[in-house]
């Protein structure tokens, strides 16, 4: 059974801008599945149409099999943590837990067998009698999260929930989150701007750009595949490099842009001739000895991260090439000024037609 | 700010010590006066030190009244202006809440013309429109009564705006995270609304309170029958009566028992009154 279908899901608002061009997917029960994208795409317009906070402008949302389309929210049987938590300020974290319970009119004993839950299981035990303006942010966090589970809900929707946290916490509850997910098996719904964040929660990743729904799939096939350049652009940090070029005419070899010198890059004879680009990921290129180069880097400029460095500089040697950036073991010292000898395992390269940004063959 | 500059500390005491001065002296000449007999207040010389009269004056002014003066007792004045003042407290705070309500959360047609029209009213104290309101209520048959007294002053934008503007800060998450916690609009209204807009209405009120407690022109004009009479335009009348002196030791004893519910309410308001200018409880 499906936790979560899509079926030709389009949203236009009010005012007449179109945020979802039509998304279709369906999802089954117990995933993880991620919406990423740049601020601004739709990502939180989808899921607040899940939620039922948004119309749905055409097309059908179901919910474990059942069209939710004309539902209330509260009739969803789904849980939403916000950005911000939404927290009733007013309220102390029992209530803020207990809230919806009562709404629903669950039995007391109920309700307090399930807040008792899900604060041992957050960790929030000893501080039911706390306002959230007692709290820490990552303790609201928890209580938000707290308020989500207790609904035992059959999708629970986050919508950046990570995103007011600082850095470390973030990595923290990134983890806990995957952990709950995994425990508790209930299918997620999380949108988020972090390719890193999407990576690693996802079961099942959706791109999104401009409220189009670019490549649907599991993280590494994502990354391994991406559907197109803005997919390709986006999944992947540093981004990865794109070189415009054109095939060879009567071979597997690609000549790229401000360079003469056709490239060893095994373009299929049967792509389309027309120009493509060639997408390359800063850690692909390999550093070897000169013998064994078949490309290299005029360094320009070295931000060493401590485990690995970022290389930046020109391709082609002579300064002209295009840029790229190349990621390296932080062991190895190079400065800017030098060449450094590159290789590049063939099939780690990837092509997209130059016109429509599609991935080739 | 942390200055160094001795003068300057003088001086600001000393400006600050005037306006004290300015304020009380008035103050506690009223309240010497209504603690001595009315022949020490006729003599034409004004005591600055408290007489002997204080609890015989106060006596008179709160049991009997006046019936030397032809008046209405001060406790019957003060009960019809603590009526007043609370009816238009009370009665501002709860449509103006409810109309905020409506006009920020949600969406019906004209509703930014409502708004306009509500704020409009801003424009129109009773003092404005004070013949056509006299009119309505005249016809309305609502001339001496509480509801007189109060319903044309409750009808206000001022507050309407203030909730307004405090209900655009409670983040819209709210509304959508009680949303899908089950609560329809009443019980957002009531479990979430009014309890985060507490220390607003404990500020409002006081303000309110204070704004229907002081009205003079209106209770004026819409009361003859003197059961009705408030005590801020009853010591008008305490002050113009025909044919004999004031009685001024009385009279005075009057203008201290007017400011004191006000100052009671300030007092006792005061901790959420300040958190409510001040701070939002976030
Ligand atoms: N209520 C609205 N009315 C009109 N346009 C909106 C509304 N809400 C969002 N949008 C627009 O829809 C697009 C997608 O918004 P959103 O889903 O919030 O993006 P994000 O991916 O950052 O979450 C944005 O361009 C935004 O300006
Ligand atoms: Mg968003």
């Amino acid at each position: 059974m499906a936790g979560l279908e899509f079926i030709g899901v389009r949203k236009t608002y009010p005012n007449g801008f179109r945020a979802i061009h039509g998304v279709d997917t369906s999802v089954a029960d117990g995933a993880f599945i991620v919406i990423v994208g740049p601020s601004g795409c739709g990502k939180s317009t989808l899921l607040r149409m899940v939620a039922g906070l948004e119309t749905v402008t055409e097309g059908e949302i179901r919910i474990g099999g059942r069209p939710v389309n004309a539902l209330e929210p509260a009739d969803r049987n789904i849980a939403m943590v916000f950005q911000n938590y939404a927290l009733y300020p007013h309220m102390s974290v029992f209530d803020n837990m207990a809230y919806g319970l009562r709404n629903r009119r669950t039995p007391r004993d109920e309700i307090e067998r399930r807040v008792a839950d899900a604060s041992r299981i957050l960790q929030l035990d000893g501080m039911l009698d706390r306002r959230p303006s007692q709290l820490s942010g990552g303790q609201r966090q928890r209580v938000a999260m707290g308020r989500a589970i207790v609904r035992e809900p059959e999708v629970f929707l986050f919508d950046e929930p990570l995103s007011n946290l600082d850095a470390k916490l973030r990595v923290q509850m990134r983890l806990e989150i995957k952990r709950l997910q995994r425990d508790l098996g209930t299918t997620s719904l999380y949108v988020t701007h972090d390719q890193v964040e999407a990576m690693t929660l996802a079961d099942r990743l959706i791109v999104m750009n401009a409220g189009v729904a670019e490549q649907i799939g599991s993280p590494l096939d994502v990354y391994a595949e991406p559907a197109t350049v803005f997919v390709a652009g986006f999944i992947g940090s540093p981004a990865m490099n794109f070189l415009a070029g054109t095939p060879v005419p009567d071979g597997p070899g690609v000549v790229l842009d401000g360079s003469a010198q056709a490239l060893p890059f095994p373009l299929p004879s049967s792509a389309p001739r027309g120009k493509v680009t060639v997408g390359i990921r800063p850690e692909h290129l390999e550093p070897v000895s000169r013998d064994a180069a078949t490309l290299e880097l005029a360094v320009d400029l070295v931000e060493a991260l401590g485990a690995d460095s970022l290389v930046h500089g020109q391709l082609a040697g002579d300064g002209q090439g295009p840029a790229v950036t190349v990621r390296v073991d932080g062991a190895l010292r190079v400065a800017a000024g030098e060449t450094l000898p590159l290789a590049l395992a063939p099939e780690r390269v990837h092509f997209f037609d130059a016109g429509n940004g599609r991935r080739l063959v | 700010m942390v200055e160094n500059r001795p003068w300057l500390t003088v001086l600001s005491h000393l400006v600050l010590s005037i306006g004290v001065l300015v304020t009380a002296l008035p103050i506690w000449i009223t309240f010497v006066a209504s603690t001595h007999p009315v022949e020490v207040l006729m003599s034409g010389r004004t005591p600055l030190w408290p007489g002997d009269r204080f609890i015989e004056n106060y006596t008179t002014v709160l049991g009997s009244g006046m019936e030397a003066a032809g008046s209405v007792p001060v406790g019957m004045m003060m009960w019809n202006s603590l009526v007043m003042a609370l009816m238009i407290a009370i009665g501002k705070i709860a449509i103006s809440i409810i109309a905020a309500y409506a006009i920020v959360y949600f969406r019906f047609p004209l509703r930014m013309t409502c708004f306009w029209i509500i704020f409009i009213t801003l424009m129109l104290p009773v003092e404005v429109r004070i013949l056509p309101t006299f009119g309505v209520v005249a016809d309305l048959g609502m001339l001496n009564s509480y509801w007189g007294l109060s319903v044309p002053l409750i009808a206000s934008a001022t507050a309407t705006f203030l909730f307004r503007q405090f209900f655009l800060t409670v983040p819209e998450e709210l509304a959508e995270a009680a949303r899908i916690d089950g609560a329809g609009p009443l019980k957002f209204f009531r479990d979430i609304l009014l309890p985060l807009s507490r220390t607003n209405i404990a500020a409002l009120f006081v303000i309110l309170f204070i704004y229907g407690w002081n009205q003079y022109l209106w209770p004026l004009l819409v009361t003859t029958d003197e059961s009705y009479y408030t005590i801020v335009m009853g010591i008008q009348r305490m002050v113009a009566v025909p044919d004999s002196e004031p009685v001024w030791h009385e009279i005075m004893a009057t203008s201290m028992l007017a400011m004191l519910p006000p100052v009671l309410v300030v007092v006792f308001m005061q901790r959420l009154f300040v958190k409510g200018l001040i701070e939002q409880e976030k």
